[in-house]
């Protein structure tokens, strides 16, 4: 839904700053948004500065740093802290990516962290991706198939087959390329968003599935999945180099093909 | 919305339309004619040696110029209706703004189409 005024505490203010020990000479600063909804007070932009000498490379490992060593009441999600359990996605220097693979040399200046995009925020850096992930369960990504498995073996595919799923299993829901889609911010009640519909298309293609029809026709609608318009942010700021733009083109080129 | 509603009914909403495809495919169908059509307008235009309202009208009065203008416009018309609703779809969010402003719309270029090619007609056809 377009909103063209924002509410009163969508305002960021400027926050707290937390300067440096004494005689540290390798500074960077994070400016990082911070809000808690159960205060009633506005968002803020809280200013560390991070002694570079004694921090790893990456922006988490910063982000890390500030919460074990100046502020502890700084909230984000993490875990596997090497790009594979999209914890950590992130709005960083003004591009939705994982804090742990981005490195801080990458950024110039002063490095600004911010939450995804048009989500509702839990607290600070962590934000409410309830509706992302009940659009993935809703494209039901799981083997639907009429057809008993072998009793005596896995259901095999050739390996042309298998190709068919690289670029497309590899997603781990980080959610960079929803967050960061325009169609996504505007119409994210009824549009199902990159992320959902790569994963919808993963299993479209999957040679051992048996409901591509079925699955075709539940995006066939003019909001699920026509309202994405190539704009390709998707594809520009995916963590893990994925194309979903290229996987909803190709869902929209089976829909054509199947009926001309 | 009510609040108790779980996650997923209002992921999965009112379900699929079944419907788009056939948007999305006139689009480019339209879009790929217009290549043409608009090509030869603006070089018949350009090529007309002058644009006295004699000139023009004795060029609109061949079958073939006055085909591909009524082709010109209905493909026109038709693309600018699409491509409207598209941007009312993105950005109108209430549903009943967003079905009125759609049907004056669509309305809107049918009237303006249905005259063009009238005019044409009439032009192709008067004394």
């Amino acid at each position: 839904m377009a909103e063209f005024t924002l509410p009163a505490n969508s305002i960021v203010k400027t926050g707290k700053t937390y300067k440096a020990a004494e005689g540290v000479t390798n500074v960077k600063v994070f400016n990082v948004y911070r809000y808690d909804p159960s205060t009633g007070s506005n968002p803020s932009l809280d200013k560390y500065e991070v002694d570079m000498d004694t921090c790893g490379p990456m922006i988490l490992d910063a982000l890390l740093k500030i919460k074990n060593e100046m502020d502890s009441t700084l909230s984000l999600r993490r875990s596997c802290r090497e790009g594979i359990c999209g914890s950590c996605s992130m709005n960083i220097d003004g591009r939705n990516t994982l804090a742990c693979t981005k490195a801080i040399a990458e950024v110039e200046g002063d490095v600004n962290v911010y939450p995804l995009p048009h989500q509702p925020v839990v607290k600070d850096l962590v934000s409410d991706l309830t509706n992302f992930y009940a659009q993935y369960a809703s494209v039901e990504p799981w083997l639907k198939s009429d057809t008993p498995a072998p009793p005596d073996q896995e259901r095999v595919q050739s390996v042309e087959d298998r190709k068919q799923l690289d670029g497309l299993y590899e997603c781990i829901l980080c959610a960079c390329c929803s967050t960061s889609c325009p169609s996504y911010w505007w119409n994210s009640d009824r549009y199902l968003g990159p992320a959902a519909l790569l994963n919808a298309h993963r299993w479209i293609k999957d040679s051992r599935d048996d409901a591509t029809g079925a699955r075709l026709d539940e995006l066939e609608d003019p909001f699920k999945l026509y309202r994405c318009h190539t704009i390709m942010n998707c594809t520009d700021v995916c963590p893990k180099d994925l194309n979903p733009a290229k996987a909803i083109a190709e869902i929209k080129q089976m829909l054509v093909e199947r009926q001309i | 919305m009510s609040k108790f509603r779980s996650p997923l009914s209002v992921a999965k909403g009112h379900g699929s339309a079944k419907s788009g495809t056939h948007h999305f495919w006139m689009q480019r169908v339209t879009a790929v004619a217009l290549v043409p059509l608009v090509l030869w307008f603006c070089l018949s235009l350009a090529m007309m040696p002058e644009a006295t309202y004699a000139t023009v009208v004795a060029w609109m009065k061949s079958p073939f110029n006055s085909v591909m203008l009524m082709l010109s416009i209905v493909a026109s018309f038709y693309h600018l209706s699409m491509g409207l609703q598209v941007i009312l779809e993105d950005y109108v969010s209430n549903i009943k703004i967003h079905m009125a402003s759609i049907m004056i719309m669509k309305l809107s270029c049918f009237f303006f189409a249905s005259l063009g090619v009238f005019s044409v007609i009439k032009i192709a056809v008067g004394g």
